[in-house]
């Protein structure tokens, strides 16, 4: 079996290697991929859009139907994954843990046990429980909010700078599984439950098609949205860029999202009771 | 003869380095018998399928595809940016390579809660047996 792996992986290997004799060179400005559809949009999607950053234009402008349906396959994933994982049966867990926060001692109470009830002395604790260090808790409380407060700016200035919903979005997803690393799942499910980023996924995916729609409604091809310059007050050049602005947004609402959604399927099996 | 090989490795090594990444990710994907060794697999193939789509559009002196100082007057010269198209095709297949991989992990949570293992030999033989 590997000897037949090995000798199909070199044979493929080998034909690649033969085949990029007729490859353009590294950085030819007359590459075959650099000479047809891209010249129009590097020179033009300042003028129709008004957007700075060409990527941002194609993106969410020239390629909208791609990024729109790009934005329904990552809400797919997160849908896919809740239904092959989540489980909704508790199992009764016959001993929990609880840790004494002004002493740090763990009671470990049995199945019947009395579990205590103030919760400014006691909190419950994982398993697989390794102690929260004091180092790792202030360190992301203070880099969590400047990580979302980026991640706000990615989104917001994806016209000019190099960013977008999908980075943003994946930054601001991030700051939450940080948040879940270094606290507990529990606490931050707390904070953002399934339900609600369900929600948000769905509504950034709703956000996405309804200005599409919203184009079609106001006379015009869907996903134009020079349409929206009656709804915006602008000119039809900005109502474009304002356009693409909305629908970033509404991408990376979708994205952060279904990362968080993602990560607390995956990381506690479906259970949501106890993460990594 | 030499001269022209130099040339030549100098100006093609980057598909190269993106052929080796993506065999070894082929034959993690055949050979490995470990389904979460299989997907690290498929990410490194994706990630140099990656690689190659944005090294194309590498353009000599040129720049980001940002048009400097925003708004600005005259014709826009294409060579002096490099090409923004395969950016985008990237951007899109990043954020599929990340729900193939939620997708693929959690199927591999359910064999594993099926059959308690990622082995394949294991999981072939459990099978064999009912």
């Amino acid at each position: 079996m590997k000897t037949v792996a090995i000798l199909t992986v070199c044979l493929c290997g080998s034909l690649f290697l033969f085949c990029t004799m007729e490859f353009p060179n590294w950085g030819d400005p007359a590459a075959p991929a650099s000479m047809h559809l891209s010249p129009y949009f590097i020179q033009n999607a300042e003028k129709d859009a008004a957007v700075p950053n060409i990527v941002t234009a194609v993106l969410a402008d020239y390629r909208g139907y791609d990024t729109m349906f790009e934005t329904a396959v990552i809400f797919a994933a997160g849908l896919a994954c809740f239904f092959l994982l989540r489980t909704f049966t508790r199992k009764r867990r016959n001993e929990r843990l609880f840790r004494h926060i002004p002493t740090g001692i763990v009671l470990n109470i049995k199945a019947g046990g009395k579990i205590p009830d103030d919760p400014s002395k006691f909190e419950r604790i994982d398993s697989h429980w390794t102690p929260n260090d004091l180092i790792i808790k202030t360190t992301c409380r203070l880099i969590i909010p400047s990580i979302q407060l980026f991640a706000l700016y990615v989104i917001a200035h994806g016209h000019h700078s190099p960013g977008g919903g999908f980075q943003g979005g994946v930054i601001l997803g991030a700051s939450f599984i940080l948040l879940a690393i270094s606290t507990d799942l529990r606490s931050t499910v707390r904070r953002l439950s399934e339900r609600t980023s369900a929600i948000m996924a769905s509504a950034g995916v709703l956000i996405y098609a309804g200005t599409g729609l919203l184009c079609l409604l106001l006379g015009s091809v869907f996903l134009d949205y020079g349409a929206l310059a009656p709804v915006l007050r602008s000119g039809s050049v900005m109502a474009r860029s304002h356009g693409i602005l909305i629908v970033e947004i509404g991408v990376g609402l979708a994205v952060m999202a279904v990362m968080i959604w993602l990560y607390y399927n995956i990381s506690s099996a479906g259970k949501h009771d106890e993460g990594l | 003869m030499m001269n022209d090989l130099i040339t030549m490795i100098a100006a093609k090594y980057n598909y190269w380095a993106f052929i080796v990444l993506m065999m070894i990710g082929l034959y993690a994907m055949i050979v490995k018998k470990n389904l979460v060794k299989k997907i690290i697999g498929m990410n490194i193939f994706q990630t140099s399928i990656i690689l190659f789509y944005i090294s194309v559009g590498a353009k000599e002196s040129a720049t980001i595809p940002i048009i400097a100082h925003g708004h600005q007057e005259g014709v826009i010269q294409a060579t002096a940016y490099i090409n923004p198209l395969p950016h985008v095709l990237m951007l899109t297949a990043i954020v599929v390579s990340v729900a193939t991989l939620g997708v693929a992990l959690a199927l591999a949570i359910r064999v594993y809660n099926q059959y308690r293992t990622l082995e394949e030999d294991d999981i072939q033989s459990q099978i064999n047996q009912i």
